[in-house]
């Protein structure tokens, strides 16, 4: 801190952020395929120069991509110096998962912010683009069991040099999806949102000098690190287990097991995830760098008041084997990796719930539940209705959970019945709450919610799922009870059907005015039941949410 | 109407004080005057500053910015409401759309403004394409209705999924309910928003119900005061969209009030910096919580399609554009566990207040940093309601909470929580500039409110613009606005037709009849106007986009129609398209969603000059010697000028500070300001 005063660095740390919250506004409004527009499934940042760690992140940032990035530029300085190339004007882009965490859809674009002909830091962007490839449009295959059957993979290659863009890469990009039009827009997009991110960094820096910013970039990640210790340091010594579940992997019908042992010494954490499931034959698998944003989304929404920086990360030390299936390399499938997450995130809660019941929050509905509706219309055309549906957050120390939220990896909205009904020949019977969903507790869980649809389109539709909580619920802590199991069900000429995989089931054909139902998982509750309020409990009643019937 | 005194009043009711200002439309006369407002009953403020300007009975029109509606939505004090909608769709205010109140942390939970108890559904069913699937049952919608008035249902929202494509069976259960209502307080969503997208109707439709009781019962007081003094002439409230509307539709679209106060002062600071040259300002108001930002862009305010005044509670009507962030006068100053400096985002209001004010808050605010170096006089308080300021208890409360643990004296503290609160503003001032493509530089602040031009220096520094721009009387801009601002009327009605083969005989039909409502209710209004325009609107997107573009089409109401085309639209989607975007998208199919008109009546220009210093000031006479001021790490000795009493044409040069009875503005060392010949004073960097 010796070249920089606390008011300057309170400054400086507020013109950052937003430089990258402009990057991020840049995109979404630019961007063409509405996961980024409308779903806002994005981030961008400023990393470290040598080690890729997080420096800078936009206050709207995809959760899950905020802990991921650091990985992404990583794995980009790592080429950088195998191949001892990096020119001024240069940007990398690539999708690989293990490398760089999550998905194939997710594309990172990575440019260095050069002064005086050195890397002073990295620009980041990520976006999720529509289509990549591989078996199923979307990129988004549950009977996948290699990532080659979930797109192309592209590893970290020059998209520009020296400021020039090389054709050929788009072209191959091109010649991969689907959707060129709508990858050719984000794509842009991204790099609209570079473009301003340089322009602005290297504005401040020159406002304010290459050493006070560097000062002020450290000065955050200790500021965060000291946090985060403080944080630790409130809680006791010890090691806290705990252990949830994935239903099965959507092709071999056994559960996969998330087993956390975390501990807690003076201040530092260790979270060892060793007795975790080895890797499964289905795609909800993931890359270490995954697990490891996994687990700072888990810390970020505990201890809220760290800044998101890689300084977090310091106090915290991480035993991943890849012995596991939460540490997969190429080509172990991982399209479904969200659920998988989920389930980490929960168990990270549970542990730290066991080290301070006071504030620890119960588990939320934990699934996406990523429902695809398609068909055709009358004129031949061919309709796909794709939607990720909410569920109840967990009880916690300042309130019951939230009722209908989206889930903590995320920040989207859901699209309007009324967009759905508008765009694709589908009606929605019931969008509602879900009585008796919440797990029950001092404070009690959110409710999750119904939604039920009836097929309107003569040709009938062909439905698949991929969810989970259908056999393992949401938990409750500090004597909370769990909340409801994900449910999903559908109308056949033989009566109601269930999938024998619980919430994993494809080609499910649905003819005209035969429904589906989905029933989404409330969340766990916090504290003994016994100890609600009167009044709370004749609420709920009044209200119909607790019904007495379940 | 032509008989009526053509006398205006404009009354912007705040918190503390109820500012009014008066204009003669045939002589120019112009005054202002002050009352304190009574929180709770403020039509006893809105009376007695009305009696200041003489007999109410000699008054025209009254224009009203009101924050009746807003503190209602805020406090969550409005009506105990009713709602009756399509079976399975009861929880949607309550399910939102699915988001949640912070990124990061998953405590909180959400309470929305009608339970779920007082939600019914009625058999209906209305599909997308405006088929009636299932008529209403009207026997249903009666016995919901006696069933929620049973338990305390003051006011009935009446909202069917896909109304907005075809309303027939909402307009059947309104018929029917109105037979069996006791009162006017009830409305279905197409009168509201006949628009796509059933939370942001619900949400827009539940809290005009929610404010209907509240604001009817406001706007009777009012008009029985007015009746009692035989006011003779119109009564008028200022809407969230900077227009002005009857009281009879205010009392129908009461959640069009939401941002009435605010939006009026923004249509009174685009008019003064257009009138002295400046067609492109950032309104700056800084109040006691919250520092609001605008963005005046050509001389035109912008409007965004909806607003969120808490989490869950969504607007969707046209609002002008106001960007809040939680840095005001009594924002409290801190330093955090890991070292840092922060202002606000927690508040000691205007109650305790600063430390200064010697109410009971002990921690450090921005309002006490600038008393103690001095940018405050301590022994002439704005609003004159205290006697003093407290300085030395200021002095102490800095340097325990933020000078100790920095290391830093009194003073050094000070100007450190000024300086973060500036970075703060400078920060919202970016946001709306320079995030939206805008060059600072081009831009000139207008700082309004009691606080803003304590400030404006900074703001020139720290975001590089091109100067400011303090009005002369900076506290009743918004009393001011209500008097310039134009009477307006919106209509929003969904189409959703693709723009190939567009059908322009069936638009231009659907164009003239909204034209012609909205004509009409402008038309209706009571206040002198020199013509009406009707605008037109469409909101499209390339299909398979969620978000639209709105484009404004080159056509207006004519006696033939509007002469509208699809030529005309495909123009005018590929210029809005290629501005908001830069790229078209060529090959693929267009949708026009929306179409929004509004009509506008345009009030008689305004003439500033009425403001302006009366010949024979001299600048001698406003000088009121000096004190020393802190800028810039040590004491200054600054002028300090009675801003009032400066003529057109007198120069300042910093560091002064410049007092009158509703403001202070401080002009830093290196700047300089000058009188315009309105009575503003423009601050510059110096030669």
């Amino acid at each position: 801190m010796s070249t920089l005063d606390p008011v300057t660095f309170a400054i400086l740390t507020g013109r950052l952020e937003q430089i990258a919250d402009e990057m991020d506004a840049t995109l979404y409004r630019s961007a063409f395929n509405p996961i980024i527009a409308e779903a806002r499934d994005a981030c961008h940042g400023l990393y470290h120069a040598t080690t890729g760690a997080t420096m800078v992140q936009g206050a709207k940032g995809l959760p899950i991509f905020v802990g991921a990035m650091a990985f992404a530029v990583k794995a980009v300085i790592d080429k950088v110096g195998e191949q001892r190339g990096l020119e001024e004007g240069d940007t990398f882009i690539f999708n690989d998962p293990y490398a760089g965490g999550t998905h194939l859809n997710d594309f990172r674009l990575v440019r260095p912010l050069m002064r005086g002909g050195q890397v002073f830091a990295w620009l980041a962007s990520v976006g999720h683009w529509l289509d990549i490839g591989g078996n199923v449009p979307g990129g988004y295959n549950p009977q996948a069991t290699e990532s080659f059957q979930e797109g192309v993979l592209i590893p970290p290659v020059k998209l520009f040099r020296k400021g020039v863009l090389q054709q050929d890469i788009v072209d191959i990009l091109q010649a991969n999806t689907r959707l060129p039009r709508s990858n050719w827009g984000d794509l842009n997009g991204q790099l609209n949102a570079l473009d301003l991110g340089e322009r602005r960094f290297q504005a401040l820096i020159d406002e304010y000098g290459d050493e006070v910013v560097s000062a002020a970039l450290e000065a955050a990640s200790a500021r965060a690190e000291a946090l985060m210790r403080a944080s630790i340091a409130a809680l006791p010594d010890g090691t806290y287990s705990f252990e949830d579940y994935l239903d099965n992997d959507g092709i071999v019908d056994e559960r996969l097991t998330i087993a956390l042992d975390l501990t807690i010494s003076g201040t530092t954490m260790t979270l060892d995830f060793s007795r975790s499931s080895p890797p499964c034959k289905g795609p909800v698998n993931i890359a270490r760098s995954t697990a490891v944003a996994a687990c700072y989304v888990a810390l970020k929404h505990v201890f809220t008041a760290v800044p998101a920086n890689a300084g977090c990360l310091n106090p915290i030390s991480f035993d991943i084997p890849a012995t596991s299936f939460l540490g997969v390399t190429a080509p172990r499938p991982v399209a479904g990796y969200t659920e998988t997450i989920l389930r980490m995130i929960g168990v990270v809660f549970g542990a730290l719930a066991k080290a301070d019941p006071a504030r620890a929050t119960a588990a939320p509905f934990g699934t996406i539940n990523a429902l695809s509706i398609a068909g055709h219309r009358a004129n031949g055309e061919r309709w796909v209705m794709f939607s990720f549906f909410g569920g109840g957050l967990g009880g916690n120390p300042q309130s019951d959970g939230l009722n209908h939220a989206n889930n903590p990896i995320s920040t989207a909205t859901i699209p309007p019945a009324e967009i759905m009904e508008a765009f694709y020949p589908v009606m929605f019977t019931q969008w509602a709450l879900r009585p008796d969903s919440a797990g029950m507790g001092t404070h009690r869980g959110g409710f999750g919610a119904i939604y039920e649809i009836e097929v309107l389109s003569a040709g009938g539709a062909d439905v698949s799922l991929l969810g989970e909580r259908g056999r393992y619920a949401p938990f409750g802590v500090a004597g909370g009870q769990p909340g409801a199991l994900n449910a999903f069900t559908w109308d056949s000429d033989q009566g109601p059907q269930t999938a024998p995989m619980a919430s994993k089931i494809t080609g499910v054909k649905l003819r005209q005015g035969q429904r589906l139902r989905l029933e989404t998982p409330g969340g766990g509750g916090w504290g003994d039941p016994a100890q609600r309020p009167v009044e709370a409990v004749a609420r709920d009643i009044r209200r119909g949410f607790v019904t007495g019937d379940a | 109407m032509s008989k009526l005194p053509r006398t205006l009043v404009g009354v912007d009711v705040g918190g503390t004080f109820t500012d009014l200002a008066f204009f003669n439309e045939e002589t120019g006369e112009f005054r202002t005057a002050k009352a304190p407002s009574n929180r709770g009953d403020e039509a006893v403020g809105f009376i007695e500053g009305l009696q200041r300007l003489g007999p109410i009975a000699g008054l025209g029109a009254i224009i009203h910015g009101t924050t009746v509606g807003t503190n209602a939505l805020l406090e969550r004090k409005g009506a105990k409401i009713g709602i009756i909608t399509t079976p399975g769709f009861r929880d949607t205010l309550e399910m939102r759309r699915r988001d949640r109140p912070n990124t990061w942390g998953l405590w909180g939970d959400f309470e929305p403004i009608c339970p779920r108890d007082m939600r019914r559904e009625v058999p209906e069913r209305t599909l997308a394409d405006g088929t009636i699937r299932t008529a209403v049952d009207v026997a249903a919608v009666e016995a919901a209705c006696r069933a929620l008035l049973a338990d305390g249902a003051e006011a009935l929202a009446i909202i069917f999924i896909n109304a907005y494509a075809n309303p027939a069976n909402e307009r059947a259960a309104y018929e029917a309910a109105k037979a069996v209502w006791p009162n006017a307080h009830i409305a279905h969503s197409a009168q509201i928003l006949p628009e796509i997208r059933e939370f942001e109707r619900t949400s827009t439709t539940a809290l005009n119900a929610y404010l209907q009781p509240v604001v009817a019962s406001y706007l009777s007081k009012l008009e029985a005061g007015l009746k009692t003094e035989s006011f003779p002439g119109s009564f008028h409230i200022v809407q969230s969209n900077g227009g002005v509307m009857s009281t009879a539709t205010a009392r129908k679209f009461p959640v069009r009030t939401a941002l009435s106060g605010p939006a009026a002062g923004v249509i009174a600071a685009a008019a003064i910096a257009r009138v002295a040259g400046f067609e492109d300002v950032v309104t700056a108001d800084l109040g006691g919580t919250s520092f609001d930002v605008s963005l005046v862009a050509g001389g035109e305010a912008s409007l965004s399609a909806q607003t969120t005044i808490d989490f869950g509670m969504v607007i969707r009507t046209p609002m002008i554009e106001i960007t809040t962030i939680g840095a005001g006068g009594g924002s409290i100053a801190h330093v955090d566990a890991g070292g840092m400096l922060g202002v606000g985002p927690e508040s000691a209001g205007s109650r305790p207040g600063p430390v200064a004010y010697a109410q009971g808050n002990t921690r450090p605010t921005l309002t006490d940093a600038n008393i103690v170096l001095g940018r405050i006089n301590a022994d002439k308080p704005i609003g004159g309601k205290l006697a003093r300021l407290d300085v030395e208890a200021a002095r102490a409360a800095i340097l325990a909470h933020i000078g100790a643990p920095l290391g830093l004296g009194p003073e050094q503290a000070a100007e450190a929580i000024i300086r973060i609160a500036n970075a703060k503003m400078a920060g919202a001032i970016r946001l709306v500039s320079v995030e939206r493509g805008h060059d600072p530089a081009r831009f000139t602040a207008l700082p309004f409110g009691g606080g803003g031009a304590l400030h404006v220096g900074a703001l020139i520094r720290d975001v590089g613009l091109k100067s400011a721009l303090v009005p002369r009387y900076p506290g009743i801009t918004s009393a001011l606005g209500c008097i310039i601002a134009d009477i307006r009327h919106d209509q929003v009605m969904t189409v959703n037709v693709m723009l190939a083969g567009l059908d322009a005989a069936a638009l231009d039909q659907r164009m003239v009849e909204a034209g012609r409502e909205a004509h009409a209710v402008v038309a209706a209004s009571g206040l002198h106007v020199e013509r009406i325009d009707v605008i037109y609107e469409l909101d499209m997107h390339y299909q398979g986009q969620t978000h639209t573009v709105s484009v404004p089409l080159p056509v207006t109401l004519r006696d033939s129609g509007t002469g509208i085309s699809e030529a005309i639209v495909t123009a005018a989607f590929e210029a809005s398209y290629a501005r908001a975007f830069s790229r078209l998208l060529p090959g693929i199919p267009v949708r026009i969603v929306n179409l929004r008109t509004a009509a506008m009546g345009r009030r008689p220009t305004f003439d500033l000059k009425a403001l302006a210093p009366a010949a024979g000031s001299s600048i001698r006479a406003a000088e009121r010697g000096h004190r020393p001021v802190w800028f810039d790490g040590g004491w200054h000795q600054a002028g300090i000028w009675d801003r009032l009493a400066l003529p057109v044409s007198a120069v300042v040069k910093g560091p002064a500070i410049l007092e009158q009875p509703d403001a202070t503005t401080v002009i830093d060392p290196g700047l300089v300001a000058r009188v315009d010949g309105f009575g503003n004073l423009i601050v510059e960097r110096s030669a």
